[in-house]
């Protein structure tokens, strides 16, 4: 049964880094926008996420980079 | 398209548009020589999984249904207010290594692929480091070097891709409300992960309870429980103790009271139980309470949120920017807030007056139905006064400013409005009201339990029964009941095109035989259309016919109504066309000269017959404006013009009638036009000539004089001091900017339809939270009686209360039927 003295603290130090990391994120805003996030998903398959250098964007209006 | 003029050279010449959603390709995504073109990759995967079932005849049957190709709606205006200095303090915000950030409102974004093609702007534009797009909020924030492109192109590019930019006001404001929407959810996130723990621990407890478990073990998990709950009040909990105190110190009633006081005496007899090995612990049920009554707030946060922000939305929208006329007679257009006295601004045919002044050039009409209730537009020339909010209908002209900002007629009004706020007193909602005897009976109950417990049997019993007691009876199912039932009701509100700003506004909203209230409606813009509209006619096809075709050369709202009877493959022709400031118009059609006024124009022109002078006074007698047409030197026929009644207004407000409102017309137009009105939609009651400040005292002395709840509609800056001072305010659509602000209640579909539908969803909510209370005092009296008893144990108050809890918020989602109205809804959605 002595474990439990054990056990108990350490199931109460993961639920506090559970819940510290949950403040974290809603303190930088993670939860702030709940729709926008579902929608950005159906492009992430798209091979260019980077914004473009001014080459790229030269280059963008003769040769589309998203012919593949 | 047709204005590519500068820097932009990365969009095509011809507007190319997707294959799938036809809104225009971006040339960074056009291919060459492809038979087909997307926007985006999310359209080219429907285009090619609809092909490969065999399913691309949608593609035809779409261009059948609607063969009209409709582009994304572009304007062509050039933004150059964006670059105004006082647009970067207001709207600008520097980031570190030289990039500026800022916030733009855009209308029309709707879908994943506005999403896209906006966050692919840095494509569009270089000098563009991100661009991110909220799709609630229709906003988009952008990252960019300000040394390399210009705020006005960033507008300019937004625009063209279909999505007209505004700037979004109040950034400071909004931040401040995520960072509380931040705080919301992380104490529904603590309450939530602590409950789940003691929850646990009392398994424990309760296992250990039935089967048998040594003192030192329960002394663990107690203290265990005991930590995490104290926790869970002094954290998340802390709200209830604050509103309490809150409450008691402004000496009004409060849910909060009752909750704050079950879960003081539960943590601290709790605790006492604990340090000393005995009695009961209640801290599973305080911790599982905290976090149910956090979530109930939490939802009913949220949309009440959701319901403001949209208004906020609504009120970005409206002008920010004025004409201003330089030294060199060039005009630049600069922010409003850019615009001092003194100086010269320039307002076009159709645009609405920035600020107070004076008519330094040129003649017009102004419509002043927003600012003053008139129904009909006012003539004005040089030397004349203008006010702030005033459309200009007529021709351009050029307003010396008088004053800017808060001193104008305007924004005196909006201090009116602040001031009738800030009198109004709280509405006490109905959960509250039982608050305060429920924490009386309580209270009253918990003193004779521990008297009869100190008496027969120990001070020990006493407490312990007393707490067990307070316990069960904390109005959890009632604390959840109310906000969850809120919620619901202001989200079916928004699906109806109603925006409800606070719960308390759809409180007030509800009507029963037994509490009557008060509706004061306005008229123009509000029973009416506010547009001008030929109503009755007296005069021969033919004549109308070439009357409408003189009047399509005029811009006068007058002249607009006529539009409405001009045959739309007539190959009429008007020429010599003579214009006169607010009397009458008068052109060549066919070699014969027909001229068409006011009856004082044309006897100036030839004598009025009696005939026509028998029709001039039926028309007035209608409190419609007589025009008169006149043409082969005799005055021939006569049109009456007026502001025609919503089509659905008449069978709503005989519905409202029906549902125990006491209607009211109040209107600061004249009193003659406001008693027709009145009277063709069967309203007995109605006052004309009333000023803004007029209709504010209107309220309050109706408030005084019939002791009920007033309910004031209208749509404009001189209704909107009333707005604030009812107790519930709505404003309806096409309203004044002032009108949204003063009002709890929004609506984005036009007519007073639904009102109807407003009324009979607050009644089915009022109604739900009554069936909830009933229910709720049911089972706190059941279990007052347990406790009264010595009967209730922790285990027992703990399954009761979730079960409880979940059965009000079961039937919170209670179905609600709008009423069926019998007209032809036409309604037009906003947003």
């Amino acid at each position: 049964m002595s474990v439990i003295l054990i056990m108990i603290p350490a199931a109460l130090l993961l639920a506090g880094l559970g819940v510290l990391a949950f403040v974290l994120a809603a303190k930088r805003g993670q939860f702030d926008d709940l729709d926008t996030p579902a929608l950005r998903a159906v492009f992430d398959d798209e091979a260019d996420t980077q914004p473009p250098t001014a080459h790229e964007q030269e280059s963008a209006t003769t040769n589309p980079p998203d012919s593949q | 398209m047709s204005n590519r003029d500068d820097t932009n050279q990365s969009f095509p010449t011809q507007r190319v548009s997707c294959d799938h959603c036809r809104l225009p390709v971006p040339s960074g995504l056009i291919e060459p020589g492809a038979p087909h073109q997307f926007c985006c990759n999310g359209c080219k995967s429907v285009f090619n999984v609809l092909k490969g079932a065999g399913l691309d005849g949608y593609y035809q049957v779409r261009d059948a249904i609607d063969p009209i190709d409709q582009p994304a709606k572009t304007t062509t205006n050039a933004y150059e207010e964006f670059d105004d200095p006082s647009f970067e303090r207001t709207c600008v915000e520097n980031l570190p290594g030289g990039l500026a950030q800022t916030e733009l409102l855009l209308e029309g974004m709707h879908c994943a692929a506005c999403v896209w093609l906006i966050e692919r702007l840095p494509r569009v534009l270089p000098g563009i480091i991100e661009s991110r797009a909220n799709i609630r909020t229709r906003t988009a924030t952008i990252r960019y070097q300000p040394d390399q492109v210009l705020r006005s192109q960033i507008a300019k590019s937004l625009d063209r891709l279909g999505y007209t930019p505004h700037p979004a006001r109040g950034a400071s404001a909004r931040q401040a409300r995520v960072k509380e929407d931040r705080k919301f959810l992380i104490r529904v996130g603590v309450a939530g992960a602590i409950a789940g723990n003691v929850m646990l621990l009392a398994i424990a407890l309760y296992g250990g309870a039935l089967n048998g478990i040594t003192q030192e073990w329960e002394n663990t998990f107690r203290y265990y429980s005991m930590g995490l709950a104290i926790l869970s009040l002094i954290w998340p909990g802390r709200v209830f103790f604050i509103g309490a105190l809150a409450a008691l110190r402004t000496r009004t009633a409060h849910l909060d009271i009752p909750i704050a006081l079950a879960l003081a005496v539960g943590g601290l007899w709790g605790s006492y139980n604990t340090l000393m090995g005995t009695g009961e612990v209640y801290f599973d049920s305080i911790s599982v309470l905290v976090f149910f009554l956090l979530v109930g707030r939490w939802i009913q946060h949220r949309q009440q949120r959701a319901a403001s922000d949209d208004v906020e939305l609504m009120l970005t929208l409206t002008p920010t920017s004025a004409l201003k006329v330089n030294d060199d007679g060039s005009t630049t257009r600069v922010p409003i807030d850019a615009i001092e006295a003194g100086m010269l601004v320039s307002v076009s045919a159709g645009s609405s007056i920035p600020t107070d002044g004076t008519i330094e050039s040129g003649a017009t009409s102004l419509d002043n139905a927003l600012i003053t209730g008139e129904s009909f537009p006012i003539a004005a020339q040089v030397g004349d006064q203008v006010i702030a909010g005033a459309t200009n209908l007529q021709s351009p002209i050029t307003v010396r400013v008088s004053a800017v900002g808060d001193s104008t007629r305007a924004g005196k009004l909006m201090k009116l409005v602040a001031s009738a706020t800030s009198e109004k007193a709280p509405i006490v909602l109905f959960a509250d009201r039982i608050a305060a005897r429920f924490v009386i009976a309580v209270i009253v109950l918990a003193c004779i339990t521990f008297a009869y417990w100190t008496i027969t049997s120990s001070l020990h019993t006493g407490i312990e029964f007393a707490t067990a007691l307070l316990i069960v009876t904390c109005p959890c199912a009632l604390g959840l009941a109310t906000p969850m039932s809120m919620s619901i009701a202001m989200g079916r509100a928004a699906k109806h095109g109603i925006l409800v700003k606070s719960a308390s506004a759809i409180e007030s909203m509800s009507i029963s035989a037994r509490h009557p209230a008060s509706m004061i409606l306005d008229k123009t813009g509000t029973i009416t259309q506010a547009t001008m509209s030929i109503v009755d006619t007296r005069c021969d096809e033919d004549l109308l016919q070439f009357a409408a075709v003189i009047e399509t050369h005029a811009n006068h709202p007058i002249a607009r109504a006529f539009a409405s009877v001009l045959d739309n493959d007539s190959t009429l022709i008007a020429t010599d066309i003579d214009q006169s400031i607010g009397a009458g118009i008068s052109g060549t059609v066919n070699a014969h000269r027909v001229s068409i006024g006011s009856p004082a124009f044309i006897e100036s022109i030839t004598p009025i017959d009696a005939t026509t002078q028998s029709n001039i006074n039926a028309m007035l007698d209608q409190s419609l404006t007589p025009v008169v047409i006149h043409a082969q030197g005799h005055a021939l026929g006569v049109i009456g013009i007026g502001d025609p009644i919503r089509p659905d207004a008449l069978s709503s407000i005989a519905l409202l009638k029906a549902a125990h409102f006491n209607l009211q017309v109040c209107s600061g137009d004249h009193p003659d036009i406001v008693s027709k009105v009145a009277h063709q939609v069967g309203i007995e009651s109605a006052i004309g000539a009333v000023s803004p400040e007029g209709k504010a005292q209107f309220v309050r002395d109706l408030q005084a004089k019939t002791n009920q709840r007033v309910i004031m509609v209208g749509d404009g800056v001189n209704d909107s001091a009333a707005l604030a001072s009812a107790e519930v305010g709505i404003a309806v659509h096409g309203g004044a900017e002032a009108s949204l602000q003063a009002a709890d209640i929004y609506l984005t579909k036009q007519g007073v339809a639904p009102l109807v539908t407003l009324v009979a969803l607050a009644s089915h909510t009022m109604r739900t939270i009554h069936i909830s209370l009933v229910f709720s005092i049911c089972y706190n009296a059941i279990a007052a009686g347990l406790a009264m008893s010595g009967m209730i144990s922790a285990l027992l108050a703990a399954i009761l209360m979730p079960i409880s809890s979940l059965t009000v918020v079961a039937m919170s989602t209670r179905k609600f039927n709008p009423p069926k109205m019998n007209h032809n809804e036409e309604s037009a959605s906003c947003l």
